[in-house]
């Protein structure tokens, strides 16, 4: 495609923040070009793009730059009107939900990472921070959702619900390196249905890499954590 | 209109961000005093998760976060814009408001630090304004371009607060020479009217956060 509209994503398979501006693109049908950057090796475009962080995700539109999944995501928005909507019209509902992405990507995964790449008492302080903030989130969605209605489509898919998808997608991989839940429908069941209701979209499904992949990766990233912790 | 609502403190750089945009706007408000060391019933329902100022109340519905505040005020009240009309440099500009909100921690970090760990956090803190300096600002007279903007209200800290921390911390960060775009835009932020008629007591702020300073060196020695 010309230089005009052109579209370009630089990422990588494993990062949550990646598959947020991913998935944003995909749901609005936005033709665009994916860059897979390895992240020991990053490319002098990205450098160029973002010079800054120097980190993905990186969308480059008609050549301009923009970076962080957040920011990306609200631009996209704005710039491709089409359903879904990922911001609601009204500003009060914009203002909540801009709010909650930002304590979810904010609070919640650095509170994770901390789970994956701990153990003892580090981690189980981690745990515990978690289980507090994922109630919180449990009694927002409460007011996002009166009726506890959770079907989702292609069509109504929200800017939380980027958010939930890329850090909940992998659930039970996290299960299975862990030995331990995270998301516990007893505990939070409106937060449970609506990431699960997610994960069932087709796009999504076809977004998320494969199983065993998204497993080595985290047990290599949990033991060189334990390994330079304990070294 | 229904009624505004604005929970702040005095000395703080977040609530004078918010009370810059209302004033910008020509937007009537109450504000009202919050002690932080004794938070109102009113701010703890209206903000249970963060439990801090500032916070917007609009018609009886409340919003926490500055920048949050901010868009949302933009949004509801669009004359006299203070974000960019152009997608891509709206966007710009929010990538330059969300590096200061991440990195404050980090920058505020020479205030909280003693020895040491003051000394490293003190050179981070100026690789910071290094980055907004060149890449936030470069050669622009403000971050919005020829008038101010929501990036300046956001940075405003930098000018009206920054100096005054430094001094009560003991450290020498935004000098003309290491920084002279940085400071250049220091000194015309802070003639601009709407920002030199609504500030802090300057000898007020030095003379608290000395105080605040003397409680955090007490408590790292003790």
């Amino acid at each position: 495609m010309g230089e005009e509209n052109k579209v370009m994503l630089h990422g990588n398979w494993s990062s949550p923040f990646v598959k947020i501006v991913h998935l944003a693109l995909t749901l609005k049908g936005v033709p665009f070009e994916y860059v897979e950057e390895d992240l020991e090796n990053k490319s002098p475009q990205l450098l160029k793009f973002n010079p800054v962080h120097k980190k993905v995700p990186v969308l480059v539109h008609n050549g301009k730059p923009i970076v962080e999944s957040l920011i990306i995501t609200e631009y996209i928005d704005e710039t491709w009107k089409n359903s879904p909507q990922f911001l609601p019209e009204d500003p009060y509902k914009r203002a909540k939900v801009r709010f909650w992405s930002n304590f979810v990507q904010q609070q919640l995964f650095g509170s994770i990472f901390t789970i994956i790449k701990t153990e003892g008492e580090a981690q189980e302080k981690a745990i515990k921070e978690v289980s507090e903030k994922l109630q919180l989130l449990e009694e927002e969605l409460k007011e996002f959702f009166p009726d506890g209605s959770c079907s989702i489509d292609s069509e109504n898919v929200g800017l939380l619900d980027l958010v939930f998808c890329s850090l909940f997608g992998p659930q039970k991989v996290e299960e299975e390196v862990l030995g331990l839940k995270i998301l516990d429908p007893g505990k939070t069941p409106l937060l449970c249905s609506r990431v699960t209701a997610i994960n069932q979209l087709s796009l999504v499904k076809e977004l998320t890499p494969p199983r065993d992949k998204l497993v080595a990766f985290l047990k290599f990233i949990r033991e060189n954590a334990l390994k330079s912790a304990s070294g | 209109m229904e009624e505004v609502k604005l929970l702040g403190t005095w000395a703080s750089p977040f609530s004078y961000r918010v009370l810059w945009a209302l004033k910008h706007k020509a937007i009537k408000y109450e504000y009202v005093e919050e002690d932080i060391f004794n938070k109102s019933e009113l701010l703890l329902r209206c903000n249970p998760i963060h439990k801090k100022i500032p916070v917007l109340i609009h018609g009886g519905k409340p919003i926490a976060e500055s920048i949050v505040i901010l868009e949302y005020i933009e949004e509801i009240w669009p004359e006299n814009p203070l974000l960019p009309q152009d997608p891509y440099e709206r966007t710009m500009a929010r990538f330059w408001i969300k590096f200061g909100e991440d990195k404050g921690p980090i920058f505020f970090n020479f205030f909280h630090t003693v020895g040491e760990e003051q000394v490293k956090a003190t050179e981070e803190a100026k690789e910071l304004l290094k980055i907004i300096e060149e890449y936030g600002l470069g050669e622009k007279e403000f971050f919005g371009g020829d008038k101010i903007g929501l990036t300046d209200i956001v940075y405003g800290w930098i000018a009206c607060w920054l100096d005054a921390f430094a001094e009560a911390a003991g450290v020498k960060l935004l000098e003309a020479d290491s920084f002279p775009q940085l400071q250049a835009w220091a000194d015309r932020f802070k003639e601009v009217p709407l920002i030199k008629d609504n500030l802090p007591n300057h000898d007020k702020m030095l003379t608290y956060f000395k105080s605040r300073r003397e409680k955090i060196i007490a408590s790292a020695t003790s």
